[in-house]
């Protein structure tokens, strides 16, 4: 089960605002998929050791030497507001 | 006197080799009938080849996923909030296939960031099935699988994270294959679930898919940590016999929620392998029934951490609160509001929680720890068997609008293809024949690296199937 205020504290921490409809309908649908997820519960893990990685792989290690990257200004058209060679964000102080 | 878009992409492919057929001219063949799609299969249709035609693949363009990062086109993962996307780089395979002599044909519909089994989650609209255009062609890939169908292009790109190769391929009769986890580059596909995500061909039979795979993989990317490559070339498929392979049918994947047409076709298929000199027998892979749940905790746990990148700061939609227009939390919170559709939204918060401090370790840790149980069940069932059979899919292809009302039951469509995901290894679908005038499809997997071996028995089950692709044609 999950419930409302759980909906609206997981939608905080994701940065996603949710209309008052949609916080009671994925409390609903939510709670459904959970319930079917948690029978892992039924499992007896004790002991198993977590996946990391499918495959079999040593380090990938690379010389770590620099190289050039994608141009500033070609990144920065695809940004919807720019300044100064930067990303233009609404400030983080007002609000 | 049959037309250019009759050819197989393999046959083509010769064909331009020779001198046979001109690949502009081919090109074009393919141009037209991606432009006049009525599937909503296609997002973008190139103008012309970007990308020469000499090469082994002999100038036979490719319908690539939406996802798939192409410098200058749209790549939008489906989603609104990359609509009109260009992005300044293209993805490793891409570019490696663009290289071998496919160039890009067009960029394909999908389920907004490859979360669905249906195509109905992408913000430009569903996607048709071409064998019965109210229902659905399956998904994330199903404007790459139902383009190919349709012969709206000669072979597609697309990806599976926990199906989403197999299971359009299964509902839309065409071969379709999800090669081992790191075999192929992930460096420019736009990431769901990077410890699952793993791009593989589509083609309208076994040998194009071997030769676009054997294309896709090879050595290790410098720029995907992840990738490994495949030691040894993909070989063609040539068997036209199974003496000597043993093929496990797990109890687990073959009977309980599968509809009886599927089951039926699955059982002559068996058969027929028989027939060839094969051994079918019984095998066990006790975890199976666990996989699901355990994808649905990992999948979008990966998702709400990859996609965290969407906040409307460096690409993609950007959108204020009128309210509090300077304020920047209100920002990324009404630009993810806006950008991203129901089912992203649903995964988001599934894996939040599931990442959440207090929750992590009985939901995260226990999905990974379900995660090596399901490893260990197919290594022990490798002991015994060469490779492991099951149907594709539980059902052919649904109504659209059947199964949005209820997001769990959607999920249940990947209850066969999830464990190979989860375990890493290679898996594809074949088409075995109809249920209900629809295609149903037949998985074959194998122990990771065994591409070649997998692709030489589902060949030679092909011809001993002979299935037809008596769809009606795409006008």
């Amino acid at each position: 089960m999950i419930d409302r205020d759980q909906v609206l504290h997981v939608a905080r921490l994701a940065r996603l605002r949710l209309t008052d409809e949609e916080v009671d309908r994925m409390a609903g649908e939510l709670s459904s998929i959970l319930d079917h997820v948690e029978r892992i519960e039924e499992l007896d893990l004790e002991g198993v050791p977590a996946t990391t990685h499918v495959i079999e792989v040593g380090n990938a290690l690379r010389a770590d030497e620099p190289r050039p990257s994608l141009p500033r200004d070609v990144v920065l058209a695809a940004a919807p507001a720019t300044q100064d060679g930067g990303f233009l964000v609404p400030s983080p102080q007002a609000g | 006197m049959s037309s250019l878009t009759d050819l197989s992409a393999a046959a083509a492919a010769a064909a331009v080799n020779s001198g046979e057929i001109d690949a502009g001219e081919l090109f074009e063949a393919y141009r037209e009938r991606a432009a006049a799609d009525d599937l909503n299969a296609f997002l973008w249709v190139a103008e012309s080849p970007a990308s020469p035609s000499d090469g082994p693949l002999g100038g036979v363009p490719l319908a690539v996923k939406d996802l798939f990062c192409t410098e200058g086109v749209p790549s939008q993962s489906g989603s609104k909030i990359l609509e009109g996307y260009r992005p300044p780089y293209t993805a490793t395979v891409v570019e490696q296939l663009a290289r071998a002599g496919a160039p890009l044909l067009g960029k394909t519909n999908q389920d907004e960031f490859a979360m669905g089994s249906s195509n109905e989650n992408s913000a430009f609209g569903p996607v048709l099935n071409p064998w019965d255009r109210s229902r659905v062609p399956g998904g994330s890939s199903g404007g790459s699988a139902a383009a190919v169908a349709a012969g709206l292009a000669p072979w597609a790109l697309g990806t599976d994270t926990g199906g989403s190769i197999r299971q359009p391929a299964a509902l839309c009769g065409i071969v379709g294959l999800k090669p081992t986890y790191g075999s192929v580059s992930r460096y420019g596909m736009i990431a769901f679930a990077s410890s699952l995500d793993q791009a593989g061909p589509f083609g309208r039979d076994v040998t194009d898919v071997a030769l676009l795979y054997r294309h896709m993989t090879g050595a290790p990317d410098p720029l995907d940590s992840t990738s490994v490559g495949h030691q040894h070339e993909i070989a063609l498929p040539t068997a036209e016999r199974l003496d000597g392979i043993r093929l496990g049918v797990p109890e687990e994947l073959s009977g309980e929620g599968i509809e009886e047409g599927v089951l039926a076709r699955f059982r002559e298929t068996l058969a027929l392998a028989e027939s060839l000199g094969a051994t079918v027998q019984p095998c066990r892979l006790p975890h199976a029934p666990h996989a699901l749940s355990a994808y649905y905790l990992l999948a979008p746990a990966e998702a709400s951490s990859n996609l965290a990148r969407y906040d409307g700061v460096r690409y993609g939609l950007r959108k204020t609160d009128p309210a509090q227009p300077d304020d920047l939390l209100s920002m990324y919170t009404s630009t993810r509001h806006d950008g991203f559709g129901d089912e992203v939204k649903r995964r988001i918060l599934i894996g939040t929680y599931a990442l959440s401090s207090g929750y992590y370790d009985a939901y995260y840790g226990r999905a990974q720890q379900v995660r090596t149980k399901i490893s260990e069940d197919f290594a022990a069932a490798f002991a015994d068997v060469d490779l492991i059979v099951t149907p594709t899919t539980p059902s052919v292809a649904f109504e659209l609008g059947a199964k949005t009302a209820d997001p769990l039951e959607m999920y249940l469509n990947d209850f066969c293809t999830v464990p190979m995901s989860l375990a890493g290894i290679p898996a594809l679908s074949i088409p075995c024949g109809l249920s209900e005038g629809l295609p149903v499809g037949l998985q074959l997997c194998g122990p990771a690296f065994s591409e070649s071996r997998m692709l030489d028995a589902a060949y030679a089950l092909e011809q001993a199937i002979g299935f037809q692709r008596t769809i009606p044609e795409a006008s």
